[in-house]
């Protein structure tokens, strides 16, 4: 799978879409690749707030549980009800159906401090 | 990710060229998975699997005296082995603690061939060297040996043309020496899924091979290899024990609902003493079964509330691919540690609801 060239990528294997001051929250391929089956979604409630680096959810797979960390600070406009019950979907389709959370950034300037999509294959080439 | 110091068994490569997902496991590179661990743990329990496990140690005892060693160091009763049988059995310290558990098989009556765990391996072979008075050979012979286990109802069709052997006479927990795949081989009807299935010990030198002509030989059975994170969920819903988690240095067999392991009435052995004091002043704890009844897998080092107090901890818990549900093991004080306790699980800082229940959670039909 690639990475869509609109998105931006964190260490952490979070992708965000930024369109006008709405941010779009997902977890990469290689994210569910490596954390295989996955099981719960847990995010956030409409109106939570948080900056930039801090967890804000968590995805749990057969093996173990991981926290996912906004790539970008604001507050949650919209958490991604298809997950609760499908959270297999992460699997099949992390760049798409399954986006976790759409989020009214404070500081759109913060997306500069991301990785581009040739920044994170690199970075996901040399981890593995 | 640092691979150089990890120690590799002699099918690293092939499991790489599998596309394996690899982890480091106590210090070795081990599959964790291949098609997916569900698809992995389905496939165990309908056709059959496939796994490396190289990484698991062996020590040879060999000697006149070797099944007084045997007997001394450990808790089951080896002198009931019958030559080609084979059983699970503990290792203790005089505490009554798990130095590790292990597979005993008696292959003469001057010989035992033991199966012990991967990062116990050094550990094991100190400590029964350490309790050699009976002048025995003691070896360490991990090296001498690649293991795979072929497991699921559909093992023995698998791979019963691999060898002249008669695998399909060969009953549970009993092991035949011979050729297998083209090569001398340890053949043993033994496994840790809850599955039928067999362990084949050979040269490390010949496992790529043997691997490879196992793959061939199953694939009309629909054969697939599998990793470590199947093995952990299949295990589990067997309740077979994991060192460092059901049971460890400061667990005894009986807390860990293992006293059928125990054989009081065969002579002393080290640990003897400790499990007869715990009998007396009786058990304050013990392993139980739960599913979470609560949104919610109650995981490995978990708390465990009773009527809303700490009572015990979490040792494995994880979905159960085959039944559907979220199913663990947990240590609770003895009043509780019974099917039918309602009790809580504390998820990532939130008590989940969850219940005691009968174990095993799995149990193939024969």
């Amino acid at each position: 799978m690639s990475y869509p060239e609109n998105f931006r990528y964190t260490k952490e294997h979070e992708w965000v879409l930024l369109e006008g001051d709405v941010a779009t929250f997902g977890i990469t391929d290689h994210a569910q690749r490596e954390l295989g089956d996955i099981v719960y979604v847990d995010l956030p409630k409409v109106g939570t707030k948080f900056e930039a680096g801090k967890s804000f959810g968590s995805v749990e797979s057969v093996k173990a549980v991981s926290d996912i960390y906004a790539p970008v600070g604001g507050e949650v406009v919209e958490a991604n009800e298809l997950l609760v019950n499908s959270p297999e979907k992460l699997n099949e389709d992390p760049h798409g159906v399954a986006w976790l959370i759409k989020v009214k950034v404070s500081d759109p300037a913060e997306i500069n401090n991301l990785m581009t999509p040739a920044d994170y294959e690199a970075y996901v080439g040399a981890e593995a | 990710m640092e691979t150089q110091t990890l120690r590799k068994t002699p099918l690293n490569a092939v499991h790489r060229a599998l596309g394996a997902k690899m982890v480091d496991f106590g210090g070795w590179d081990m599959p964790v998975s291949y098609s997916g661990l569900v698809d992995e743990h389905h496939t165990v329990r309908n056709a059959v699997g496939l796994f490396d496990v190289s990484h698991m140690g062996e020590i040879e005892i060999r000697g006149p005296e070797a099944l007084r060693l045997v007997d001394y160091v450990s808790t089951n009763a080896a002198c009931r082995l019958k030559q080609g049988q084979a059983h699970y059995s503990g290792l203790l310290y005089e505490s009554g603690g798990f130095v590790d558990d292990i597979l005993v098989h008696k292959v003469s009556d001057t010989e035992f061939f033991i199966c012990v765990n991967a990062s116990n391996q050094e550990k094991d072979f100190e400590h029964i060297r350490g309790a050699n008075k009976f002048d025995c050979e003691v070896e360490y012979a991990s090296p001498k040996y690649a293991q795979i286990a072929i497991q699921g109802p559909k093992a023995l069709e698998a791979i019963r043309d691999l060898t002249d052997s008669d695998l399909a006479s060969l009953k549970y927990y009993w092991f035949t020496d011979g050729r297998f795949a083209g090569v001398p081989a340890r053949m043993a009807r033994t496994g840790y899924t809850g599955e039928d299935g067999f362990e084949v010990y050979v040269a490390p030198e010949n496992a790529v091979a043997v691997w490879n002509a196992i793959m061939d030989a199953g694939a009309a059975e629909g054969i697939k290899p599998c990793g470590l994170g199947a093995r952990n969920t299949l295990r589990l819903e067997a309740k077979m024990a994991l060192y460092g988690h059901e049971i460890t240095d400061t667990i005894t067999p009986l807390e860990a609902d293992l006293g059928w392991i125990v054989k009081f009435d065969k002579g002393d052995f080290i640990g003897k003493a400790a499990l007869e004091k715990q009998l007396e002043t009786g058990l304050t704890r013990k392993l139980i079964g739960f599913e979470m009844r609560g949104r919610g897998i109650g995981r490995d080092g978990y708390e465990v509330l009773v009527e809303g107090k700490p009572a015990g901890w979490v040792t494995s818990g994880s979905p159960s691919p085959t039944l559907n549900k979220n199913i663990g093991l947990c240590y609770l004080p003895i009043a509780h540690a019974r099917p039918g306790e309602k009790i809580e699980i504390v998820v990532r800082n939130q008590p989940v609801e969850a219940e005691t229940v009968p174990t095993p959670f799995y149990k193939r039909k024969k």
